[in-house]
């Protein structure tokens, strides 16, 4: 461990799990203190795969989370998690649960799992979710897994933060027609179809193949595929003959029972070196870059524009009541403290 | 949606030891969370190191132990000693549970804050952490 004179980047590079703790808080209650460490660590970035397991609710994302935490625990890597849940619309307050799932890993050093709660950002994440990340690469960790909140079918943030998305489904939850949906289904570097004990397992795998050999087709089609179009991070090959082409693979899971996740870790891995060997690995990165560098601008500028509306043009809830009554018009008053911007 | 830096307070429930009686500890926990709290929930049969390295990983502002097993002259100082060795001696410890009235004294001068007996409203756990859980200060 560093000493007292540390500063807290060098105690958050150094492991110290107080420090980094209390840097995570910092940054998840916008303490301006901490924007200016992030932008230290940020300039010398750790060497963490990012992992991302995102699914709707009781798929078993945290089971499968604590097996992989085993998993890469037994192959001597250093595992960082974050789990996301909701916050309450109503009273702001959350319970963050997850933990209870990953006990095993409570007392291991090389373990360090941080609950976060959504604070009504929605998209599956929370808004310091991507900087609680960066603290916990900083720290050295070898693998982070990111845990999303349960998720429907359109919360897709999570491939602007992780190298490779599991999207967790299990028997049952809907028909073919479900598969074809755009969203979450779409983002997925691997699926697992956990809970395969339950019946209408291997119905949910051929669904979910169903899907995938659809957007075979259609992107055969010389660049019609919608999805490709409209892909952030989708930056491969769009030829399934070409090198570039991942395919997803399907992996059969019980969590509970610890089956199949050798396979889904070996999965992932595959995922990773197929990042590695395209140059797409880079190419996230700079799509992570992008969407944390566009999320930063909104802030600004949405402090900066709400500051100046405090300031010369009214008190939001009197101009939101004018709205309502139609006395005043939303477009002509965004319009105008825009131009003042 | 002006941003107020005000901190939200977080507040970890456990349940040390190997009683297996959550009932109490969810309630208080859905209590503490419509109080508008964070509330990082472990589960059952913790032991009193695996809650304070939680509370550290998560940097709660205090612990709420419940326990009904009669063992809490151990647990809850165990607890206590137990943050203080991850240098979390800050870290507000408070607990609930089928507890003599006797031992209250015993269990204050071991450094735990406050103990609610059976029949404590959730209300008054929620009044008594407003009044005496801190949010952290910004350097750990």
């Amino acid at each position: 461990m560093t000493g007292k004179g540390a500063t807290v980047v060098e105690r958050v590079r150094a492991g110290d799990i107080r420090a980094a703790a209390r840097l995570m808080r910092n940054l998840d209650d916008g303490i301006p203190g901490a924007r200016a460490v992030l932008r230290e660590l940020f300039a010398r970035p750790g060497h963490a795969l990012v992992v991302g397991l995102t699914g709707p609710p009781g798929a078993g994302k945290s089971s499968l989370t604590d097996r992989l935490i085993a998993y890469h625990r037994k192959a001597g890597r250093t595992v960082g998690v974050v789990a996301v849940d909701p916050t309450s619309p109503f009273t702001g307050g959350a319970i963050l649960g997850d933990r209870v799932r990953m006990q095993d890993h409570a007392l291991d050093p090389g373990v360090f799992i941080r609950s976060l709660a959504t604070r009504g950002h929605l998209g599956g994440l929370s808004r310091a979710t991507s900087d609680v990340v960066t603290v916990l690469d900083s720290m050295g960790k070898d693998v982070i897994l990111v845990e999303t909140v349960g998720v429907g079918q359109d919360e897709v943030e999570i491939v602007e933060l992780a190298h490779t998305v599991v999207v967790v489904s299990i028997p049952g939850m809907g028909d073919e027609v479900q598969a074809i949906k755009a969203g979450v289904l779409e983002i997925a570097d691997v699926f697992a179809v956990n809970k395969a004990d339950r019946e209408g397992a291997d119905r949910t795998v051929k669904d979910l193949q169903m899907m995938l050999d659809l957007r075979r087709t259609t992107a055969t089609r010389g660049g019609l595929d919608h999805d490709s179009v409209h892909r952030m991070t989708r930056t491969g090959s769009e030829d399934p003959h070409e090198a570039g082409w991942w395919e997803p693979p399907i992996v059969k899971t019980v969590a509970t029972r610890d089956e199949g996740m050798v396979e889904l870790a070996e999965a992932v891995e595959r995922h990773r070196l197929h990042l590695d060997r395209t140059g797409e690995r880079k190419l996230r990165e700079v799509a992570r870059a992008r969407a944390t560098f566009l999320t930063i601008l909104r802030d600004r500028l949405m402090q900066g524009a709400l500051n100046r509306l405090a300031e010369e043009v009214g008190h939001l809830d009197e101009l939101a009541a004018r709205i309502a009554a139609r006395s005043a018009d939303p477009y002509e008053l965004a319009d105008e403290l825009a131009r003042r911007l | 949606m002006s941003q107020k830096n005000e901190r939200t307070l977080r507040i970890l429930v456990a349940k040390p030891g190997l009683d297996g009686h959550d009932r109490g500890a969810k309630i208080v926990a859905r209590a503490l969370r419509d109080a508008g709290f964070e509330v990082i929930y472990t589960g059952l049969h913790q032991t009193p190191e695996m809650i304070a390295a939680a509370a550290v990983q998560e940097d709660v502002d205090g612990v709420g132990l419940s326990i009904m097993s009669g063992a809490h002259l151990t647990l809850f100082p165990a607890v206590v000693d137990a943050l203080k060795e991850r240098g979390a001696s800050d870290v507000t410890v408070f607990g609930g549970g089928i507890i003599p009235q006797d031992d209250i004294p015993k269990l204050k001068e071991s450094g735990v804050s406050q103990v609610f007996l059976p029949g404590a409203t959730t209300q008054s756990i929620v009044d008594w952490i407003r009044g005496n859980v801190k949010p952290r200060a910004e350097v750990a």
